[in-house]
């Protein structure tokens, strides 16, 4: 059997909803211990798009977006990566750093802002690696972050390239977390390497 | 009136006088501009990954350097192109992301450049301009009446090649 997710069934996809699941609320949970503020999140959606629609994504391959990306290594090898669309990032910025009403206010972001989003994305990602590596028994280590801003086209292609090297579709988690009347949409997207997928997918029980 | 079409991720297109093709958003992928300047014919492949002979699935042709270009070239004859007059522009092959590690991941975009490269000098088709490599992304426009590609970037302003 060839892995790729053009063959893969509606449990796999099941599962990886799960985690995205558990992940997000830990998350959700992590970013309210940091800002002492009650976060809500909406339950996240699973999806898997062809790399034709893949910028639709984030409203248009052209829309300026935020990419967060670590690398993985331990039982599992490969990258996760979490996008927003910079008006979203401003938001998230601002609900960290209490400055709610102010979004969209400038265009560029500080230095400050920029550490704040990498701790964000760091705190995320290490919150949805937590799940899986709980949910599987595996050990997964992720490595420091990197950030780009840039075309969400561009910065979409990096997933795109892993997930083709397999198929022709991406997967994602899309999560929207809720502080008042403040909210923002990010997608997650997990990458692992291609050796890796049989490991995922048998310590999930989706193979066995 | 031009035509303007537009080129998806691991899609190809081409096009007659007068068109513009399109591709938004390149990243570590890259962009395979072909010109028949006589009969203004224009091709554009945006290509993923380097080989089709490394992949388990390669059976979308526009995914790969390789055979993008041989599919490319393929259908602008089709439409009329002299194989013999047929030029190349590429641009994109962006790193986004800077590590400290250098696995794949990262180098894919200089891999993507390089095998683009080598598929066109292997068919005796001449690079004569390039845009590539950087940490930044890019929208390529392709005009049939002369040739010239267009870049467009967040940050890196707007040139043309």
């Amino acid at each position: 059997m060839s892995l790729s997710l053009d063959n893969l069934d509606n449990m796999y996809i099941d599962v990886l909803r799960e985690i995205g699941n558990i992940g997000a609320g830990n998350a959700a949970t992590a970013l309210a211990k940091i800002m002492n503020k009650k976060i809500d999140m909406d339950v996240p959606k699973a999806k898997i798009i062809e790399f034709k629609n893949i910028s639709e994504v984030l409203g248009g391959a052209e829309t300026p977006v935020i990419g967060i990306m670590l690398s993985v290594d331990g039982d599992l090898s490969g990258n996760i990566m979490f996008v927003l669309e910079q008006k979203a990032a401003k938001n998230l910025v601002y609900i960290l750093m209490g400055q709610i009403g102010q979004a969209g206010a400038a265009e560029e972001f500080t230095e400050m802002e920029l550490s704040a989003l990498q701790e964000i994305g760091n705190i995320l990602a290490g919150s949805y690696l937590s799940s899986l590596s709980t949910l599987t028994g595996l050990k997964i280590y992720p490595q420091v972050p990197a950030l780009a801003i840039d075309m969400a086209g561009a910065i979409l292609s990096v997933p795109a390239i892993e997930f083709g090297k397999t198929g022709d579709t991406v997967l994602y988690i899309e999560t929207e977390f809720i502080e008042d009347d403040a909210s923002v949409v990010g997608d997650f997207f997990l990458i692992p390497e291609v050796e890796s997928y049989e490991i995922l997918l048998k310590a999930l029980g989706v193979i066995s | 009136m031009e035509n303007v079409v537009k080129v998806g991720m691991a899609d190809l297109n081409v096009t007659r006088d007068p068109g513009v093709l399109i591709t938004l958003g390149l990243g570590s992928c890259v962009g395979i501009s072909l010109y028949d300047s006589v009969k203004r014919i224009i091709g554009m492949a945006h290509i993923m990954l380097p080989s089709s002979e490394q992949a388990k699935n390669n059976q979308n042709r526009a995914k790969f350097a390789d055979t993008a270009v041989d599919t490319l070239l393929d259908n602008m004859i089709k439409l009329g192109a002299d194989r013999k007059r047929i030029t190349a522009k590429l641009a994109g092959g962006a790193q986004m992301f800077s590590f400290s590690s250098s696995s794949d991941i990262i180098r894919v975009g200089e891999r993507n450049i390089l095998a683009s490269r080598a598929k066109l000098i292997s068919l005796n088709i001449p690079i004569i301009a390039e845009d590539v490599g950087g940490n930044y992304g890019r929208t390529i426009e392709f005009y049939s009446c002369d040739g010239r590609l267009v870049i467009k970037t967040i940050g890196h302003g707007v040139s043309q090649i």
